[in-house]
């Protein structure tokens, strides 16, 4: 018997404002593994993470979302969340007025995670009584997403650049934050599922994952193991990959 | 009374209105009844605390409670203190405001109901905060009120004025004359939480004195239902080194007017003045007016003026006004009316928020409003005050 997947996305056709973003992405993420998607700034990754939360302006023309075997592709993104999706925002709008530590008390309402315990682990303590995200530098807005993801405490976490804009010092931090999220040091069999996006890849040095895909103009490409796709991008870049794509085209066509 | 050109006109006939005398006032708290109580504990004022380190109560003309426990400071009802003190009328009574001002100071210096008058001893610092109550308790009521606080040299006073109605009043009129006269190097916080009632009427006139080195804070709370606001309180800045700090939130629900602001006078030299307010339109008419006069070198003034559009109905205008008569003064203002940002909200719903939760929650936080040199007790008040407000948004 084969366990239901996380999340199966199936031949997504996506559009934003009119202007296509996502042309016919399928991926199925299996229960306890954690994938990474790769691609070019505007390749459609984050277009792909947004609708899967279920933001408004990401209209489905085609394809459907199954979360757990629930089909969730109606659903607005605060019952997806109520179901166990989290997203990391690779940008988070700053909350005026609104204190991090109460931001994190509302993401709890649920599970009543230990807040405290949690912020000190990382060493941010000193921000929860601050506005949320207000003034926050890049490594400290990654730190008050982790944390809030960390206490919501989502089935699936959909992670969006979790390396851009933080210093050396920082990413090691960070990489910790997703391993607790994805109970990547706790021993098999894992509950949680994760979709990263990079562009840069680095943030596998830190994060084990199980399976990558590369993303060009809205459709997925390429899948196999993250290493070895990581390894080539660096190698060739994506130029590489554009090559390899004509390579096929005109096989198919052939 | 609604004009939109910033100048509106008034519209409220007087006669309509039974003088507060006319009405016999309770003789003591014991005569309010459970309904009121409730009412006034939804203002901060808590009759049932033991515990009252200084408690003014008027209900329409009369004064129901006085207490005054705290060390350092006389609290009386006004009309007793003008017959103790000479000097009070002397120096203090209608110095601030002038009864010509208008109509409503006019009437208030023909008849006064009463009102109190509060005196921190210098050197005194009474950090826990007094409470006042303006009340009216009976129909059609106009209550004529006079106050004055005189914080002495080096003395520090904290003020939490809760104002309301019996939850019967169908309407009433509060015209509220105050004078606050902070002297050298004393600090004085005024919280004024406002929850009249959908067709009260209320004219506060304030002015306000404060010497070298003194410092005013002043804090307006209004989220409620009311019919009519209209306030504009006048600070003059004395002394060198003198601060005045105004801040206002405000809610206008459909129905109300609130017309406020604040002007402040910076009349010598080093002196700083800020004024921050913060209005969420629900479909009811706003005015929100700042008015910083520089006349001495070397002050600092800042207006900080938002404005949330949540509605199609009503409207938000912001006056912000410098005026300078000086060279090297540091005066500055800035104003912005909008909705809320889609993303907040969206934000929001990502963590498992609805539409409505995550609305009120970027409402709230953009009331709150952190204001410094308040003690806790206070700031936690107005903090509830909003928590609670939000229920009802």
């Amino acid at each position: 018997m084969t366990q239901t997947p996380m999340l199966q996305v199936k031949d997504l056709w996506v559009e934003v404002e009119g202007k296509e973003v996502l042309k016919g992405v399928s991926l199925t993420i299996p229960v306890g593994e954690t994938h990474i998607l790769f691609g070019r700034n505007g390749s459609g990754k984050t277009s792909l993470l947004m609708t899967i939360m279920g933001f408004p302006e990401y209209r489905v023309r085609h394809g459907r979302i199954y979360f757990k075997g629930e089909d969730i592709t109606d659903l607005p993104p605060y019952e997806r969340a109520r179901k166990g999706i989290g997203i990391m925002f690779q940008r988070p709008p700053s909350i005026k007025g609104v204190k991090l530590r109460e931001m994190l008390e509302l993401c709890a309402k649920k599970n009543g995670y230990r807040i405290q315990e949690l912020a000190r682990e990382f060493g941010f303590e000193k921000f929860l009584d601050r506005d949320v995200n207000l003034g926050f530098s890049g490594g400290e807005l990654k730190k008050s997403e982790l944390l809030q993801l960390l206490v919501q405490d989502p089935d699936l976490a959909l992670i969006d650049e979790p390396e851009s804009g933080v210093d050396m010092e920082n990413i090691e931090v960070i990489g910790r934050m997703i391993r607790k999220l994805l109970q990547k040091d706790t021993h098999r069999p894992r509950q949680k599922s994760g979709l990263i996006i990079t562009h840069t890849g680095f943030i596998l040095k830190y994060v084990p994952a199980d399976r990558g895909y590369v993303m060009l103009d809205g459709k997925i490409y390429c899948q196999g193991n993250p290493q070895e796709i990581f390894e080539g991008i660096q190698k060739h870049g994506y130029e590489e990959c554009l090559k390899c794509l004509r390579r096929m085209e005109t096989q198919l066509s052939a | 009374m609604s004009e939109k050109n910033g100048n509106p006109v008034e519209r409220l006939n007087l006669e309509e209105f039974i003088p507060a005398k006319k009405v016999e006032p309770p003789k003591s708290l014991e005569e309010l009844s459970e309904e009121e109580i409730a009412r006034l504990k939804e203002v901060g004022i808590d009759l049932a605390a033991e515990d009252h380190p200084g408690l003014f109560v008027q209900a329409d003309c009369g004064v129901v409670s006085c207490h005054c426990v705290p060390e350092g400071l006389e609290l009386l009802p006004i009309t007793e203190a003008l017959k103790k003190y000479d000097w009070l009328r002397e120096k203090y009574f209608w110095k601030a405001v002038t009864p010509e001002k208008d109509e409503f100071t006019k009437i208030a210096a023909e008849d006064l109901d009463n009102g109190y008058f509060i005196r921190v001893f210098p050197g005194e610092k009474v950090i826990y905060p007094l409470q006042t109550c303006l009340y009216i308790r009976t129909d059609r009521v106009a209550q004529r009120v006079h106050n004055i606080v005189i914080v002495e040299e080096g003395a520090e006073l904290h003020i939490i004025t809760g104002c309301t109605t019996n939850p019967h009043v169908t309407s009433g009129l509060h015209i509220g004359v105050s004078e606050f006269y902070v002297k050298k190097n004393a600090k004085f916080t005024y919280t004024m939480i406002h929850e009249w009632g959908e067709n009260v009427h209320v004219r506060p006139r304030t002015g306000i004195w404060v010497e070298e080195g003194g410092v005013i804070i002043s804090n307006y709370i209004s989220l409620d239902k009311v019919g009519s606001v209209q306030s504009f309180p006048t600070c003059r800045l004395k002394g060198r080194g003198a601060v005045g700090q105004f801040n206002s939130v405000i809610a206008a629900p459909e129905g109300a007017f609130l017309d406020l602001g604040n002007r402040v006078i910076l009349e010598a030299p080093e002196t700083k003045a800020e004024i921050i307010s913060r209005t969420v339109c629900y479909g009811g008419e706003t005015i929100a007016r700042g008015h910083l006069i520089g006349k001495a070198p070397d002050i600092k003034a800042h207006l900080e003026c938002q404005g949330l559009m949540l509605s199609d109905k009503g409207y938000i205008l912001a006056i912000p006004e410098l005026e300078a008569h000086v060279a090297n003064v540091d005066m500055s203002h800035e104003a912005a009316v909008g909705k809320i940002a889609r993303e907040e909200i969206e934000y929001l719903m990502a963590r498992g928020l609805d539409e409505e939760e995550a609305t009120s929650l970027v409402v709230r936080g953009f009331l709150n409003v952190r204001i410094e040199g308040l003690p806790p007790e206070l700031q936690e008040r107005i903090e509830k005050a909003i928590e609670e407000s939000r229920k009802g948004m």
